[in-house]
């Protein structure tokens, strides 16, 4: 557990950083520091391993003061990734993710099997081992930060915007390989972003700051999306606030309607409708035909792509966005193992959401401190 | 005159004896190293300080000022202010050994300085940040990371040196200058543009072995390791990487990209 008592940091020019911070980031947990810049939020994570000394104020972990331990101590008890990775050049990834392990005076072989074993954790290949950082593509680099920063198991885990200088795409791969890797290991993170949506997917809380260094708000991110303390905050998380907060609210049982379905690669003779949901072997959803315009056998050219799949153990976002994104209206739900089950309609999921409360007030500060 | 040098280069009697053209290339060589050893150990050390401090950065503009002293003028006066204080042969050696000194503490401290700042902020915040200690992070994160310019610097150092340790035949001393000096002296002009030519190619020899232990020294991750693949082809090799699986999204109930 880490946990910031009126943690100020001040410059000698007198802009103040951070003020009066109070927060707890609790074990084993995902705690999220956001905000616009100039909010204090990498100040406040670097204070956390010294990288940075506050002005006044204590910061503990797991009890114990932070500013009487051995600085080079406790950064090495402590794992730190940053944007851009700051991989270091002149080392190919197998001895940039062995620094730690080297540093504590860990034999050779030790730190090479533990090393090895980290890169296939973050999905790199193993003859990426011998390349240098220039030869790796940015998500490559930033797999390589993660995994150095895991390599010698710090039970506590600083993130500085470490997904944010990646394209969308290999964001949202990390960011899912992040998660993954989360739920096995279960560390105390507190991870720096100024992307509110990551905020949102990521954090177990979530610590809204603003510029000038105060904590506007902490709670978990359902809470955060349904309940912002204020305009600033409500402002900062964004407009479609309403529609993401479903992401928090699992489905319900569906009302599933079953669908008629064809086979991939047979005629749709016989089918009447407007549209009709092709499927694999094994009862994979693959796409929608109109019937009318197919004439033979149903071909992956005739497929209408559009529409986004929901998992019946999904959120109910999942399950609207299916609906609402399906060129039959009909938004089609799998099982965990991606077969059909059935379809679901808009309105009767809307009725799901208009049934279910609203993420309850008592439950919400459970994680913060006074001032939140 | 061509010919002239090559009968002179060829013949056995230059190259022979005491003061025959291997001896005095081992003087000309144990003066050139003698003060690039001793620049390098005030140098190198001052400049990783000013570069990982940052402090006193004055230091090296000072020192880079230094090359406009005219190193001739500078020899005479420190012989005759250092001369007659010191007996024997040192009294030549010392003078020259440290007017080259002065000459090559430049290109070396800048090297170095340059080096290490042109370190990666992020890098160096990271080694930090990992947990190095101040010499930590100067032995395996700095100074291999200078590496290049360090070795850039001590190579334009010996360049210079080897060309400018002839002036210590000035004051009596060995080395190639020997056949400068004198054969301007007696006008013997084939063994001033043997000796000239012989200092240029040991420069050049010099400068080749430092390239060679450039290489050998300078992590690959350092020099171009940018092989000849696209961004794109990077990108692709990035995506067959990745074994993010669709479900574990916290986004949306999965939502899967295969289409309906």
């Amino acid at each position: 557990m880490i946990r910031f008592e009126g943690v100020t940091k001040q410059y000698p020019d007198g802009t103040v950083a951070v003020d009066d911070l109070s927060l707890t980031a609790p074990t084993g947990k995902i705690t999220v520091l956001v905000g616009p810049s100039g909010c204090g939020k990498t100040t406040s994570l670097r204070m956390i391993n010294r990288m940075i000394e506050p002005t006044s104020g204590l910061i503990s972990l797991d009890g114990q003061n932070t500013g009487r331990m051995n600085e080079a101590q406790l950064r090495r008890g402590i794992g730190y990734v940053i944007q851009h990775a700051g991989l270091f050049p002149h080392r190919t990834v197998l001895d940039n993710v062995g620094t730690v392990p080297r540093l504590l005076g860990w034999d050779k072989k030790e730190t090479l099997e533990r090393s090895r074993e980290l890169l296939s954790r973050v999905g790199l290949a193993p003859e990426l081992a011998d390349r240098y950082p220039s030869q790796l593509s940015g998500g490559q680099q930033q797999r390589v930060g993660v995994a150095r920063a895991l390599a010698a198991d710090p039970p506590v885990m600083l993130m500085d915007e470490p997904f944010s200088a990646v394209d969308p795409v290999v964001r949202d791969q990390l960011q899912d390989i992040f998660l993954d890797l989360q739920s096995e290991l279960g560390k105390t993170i507190v991870f720096v972003t100024h992307d509110i949506d990551e905020a949102i997917k990521l954090g177990d809380q979530v610590a809204v700051l603003r510029v000038g260094g105060k904590l506007a708000q902490i709670s978990d991110p359902a809470y955060l999306l349904a309940h912002p303390v204020d305009d600033f905050v409500a402002d900062f998380v964004g407009r479609d606030r309403g529609y993401r907060s479903l992401q928090f609210q699992p489905a319900p049982r569906l009302p599933l309607a079953s669908e008629r379905t064809v086979l991939l690669g047979e005629p749709t003779t016989g089918v009447s409708g407007d549209w009709v949901l092709v499927v694999d072997d094994s009862q994979r959803p693959l796409g929608w035909v109109e019937p009318s315009r197919v004439s033979g056998a149903v071909t992956t050219d005739h497929l209408h792509r559009g529409g986004t799949v929901a998992r019946a153990s999904g959120s109910l976002r999942g399950a609207l966005d299916a609906a609402l994104s399906s060129p039959s209206r009909r938004g089609v739900v799998v099982d965990d193992d991606g077969e059909l089950v059935g379809t679901v309609r808009a309105h009767e999921v809307l009725s799901l959401i208009e049934a279910a409360d609203r993420p309850d007030e008592d439950k919400a500060d459970a994680f913060a401190e006074e001032g939140a | 005159m061509i010919a002239n040098i090559v009968e002179w280069l060829t013949s056995s009697a230059t190259w022979s004896g005491d003061t025959g053209l291997w001896a005095r290339i081992v003087e000309h060589l144990w003066y050139s190293l003698l003060a690039v050893a001793i620049a390098a150990v005030i140098a190198i050390p001052l400049g990783l300080w000013v570069g990982h401090t940052g402090r006193a950065k004055w230091l090296v503009s000072l020192a880079n000022s230094l090359r406009a002293v005219p190193t001739l003028g500078l020899l005479f006066a420190v012989a005759l202010w250092l001369g007659p204080k010191i007996s024997g042969d040192l009294a030549f050696l010392i003078p020259s050994v440290v007017v080259l000194v002065i000459l090559v503490i430049p290109p070396i401290l800048s090297g170095v300085y340059a080096g290490v700042e042109a370190v990666d902020p992020a890098t160096r915040d990271a080694a930090r940040g990992m947990g190095m200690r101040g010499m930590e992070v100067v032995r395996q994160v700095e100074i291999p990371n200078a590496m290049p310019l360090i070795l850039s610097g001590l190579r334009s150092a010996f360049l210079q040196v080897i060309a400018t340790a002839t002036v210590a035949a000035y004051i009596g001393l060995g080395g190639l200058g020997r056949y400068l000096v004198d054969g301007i002296k007696t006008g013997d002009y084939v063994s001033t543009a043997g000796g000239a030519l012989v200092v240029s190619l040991l420069a050049l020899l010099v400068d080749g072995i430092l390239a060679l232990v450039q290489r050998l020294v300078v992590s690959p991750g350092l020099t171009g390791g940018r092989s000849g693949r696209s961004r794109r082809g990077r990108r692709n090799a990035e995506v067959a990487n990745s074994s993010a699986p669709a479900g574990m999204s916290a986004d949306g109930g999965g939502v899967v990209s295969d289409a309906t």
